[in-house]
């Protein structure tokens, strides 16, 4: 299984933090679990909309929407950091 | 080995207990310095909710920490950065390099601020007297301040 997190406004817009998911028939990166994210419409096919306001993090790492990705891997989503 | 201090945490700091534990049985320290972010009022603004990617958010502030002692010959290094709501006024993220002379101490703690500003999953969200709250939205000029040093581990 797949272990989505959502942080800051995306979890609030979701309405949950985050999710367990089996990896989906097809995606081999995370450009294409977004493309199944934004499939489901509504909340997270408008988060998604704007992909340029998103960073994204596997296994705890920044990476790039070009990441592949694997089952058991944890997938973060968030926005643009504002810590210190 | 440098001494690395990291903790995220909701409590309050003691930066002079904490200033103890970084110099305890180094002789060869010759300044301390220190800095300490505060949660700035202004625009009625009540307080700040601050939240955290527990896991990544201490490896990357690890990393930044010993990226500063090995750039700048640190003796060691501590950071703290506090989650949670923090009212205006209170300490929200503590910084200290030790080193053997001033100018690597100070340097250093700048280094490690600019880095965590725009590099450690950490995010604000104000909240305002009129009940209002919006999450900040990131500044060009900390990603700016971040670019001056190159990467992380040059």
């Amino acid at each position: 299984m797949l272990r989505i997190l959502y942080f800051a406004w995306l979890r609030d817009r979701l309405g949950r933090s985050g999710e367990t998911l089996p990896l989906p028939q097809g995606a081999h990166n995370v450009q294409d679990l977004i493309a199944v994210l934004r499939a489901r419409g509504g909340e997270y096919a408008a988060i998604f909309a704007r992909p340029e306001l998103i960073r994204v993090a596997v296994n705890q790492s920044f990476a790039t929407i070009a990441a592949p990705i694997a089952a058991h891997d944890e997938i973060a989503f968030f926005p643009p950091v504002t810590g210190g | 080995m440098p001494r690395v201090t990291i903790r995220v945490q909701a409590e309050v700091f003691d930066s002079a207990h904490e200033t103890a534990l970084l110099l305890r049985g180094h002789e060869d320290v010759g300044g301390v310095a220190t800095f300490t972010g505060i949660v700035r009022g202004g625009g009625g603004l009540v307080a700040l909710e601050l939240e955290h990617y527990p896991g990544m958010t201490e490896s990357m502030m690890r990393r930044i920490a010993e990226s500063a002692c090995v750039r700048f010959g640190l003796v060691g290094c501590t950071v703290i950065h506090r989650v949670g709501r923090l009212a205006v006024g209170m300490p929200i993220v503590l910084v200290l390099c030790a080193s053997a002379h001033r100018g690597a101490a100070q340097e250093g703690t700048a280094f490690m601020m600019d880095w965590l500003k725009t590099s450690a999953p950490f995010w604000k969200r104000e909240e305002f007297a009129s009940g209002h709250s919006a999450w900040v939205e990131p500044r060009a000029q900390d990603e700016a301040a971040k670019a001056r040093w190159g990467s992380l581990t040059a």
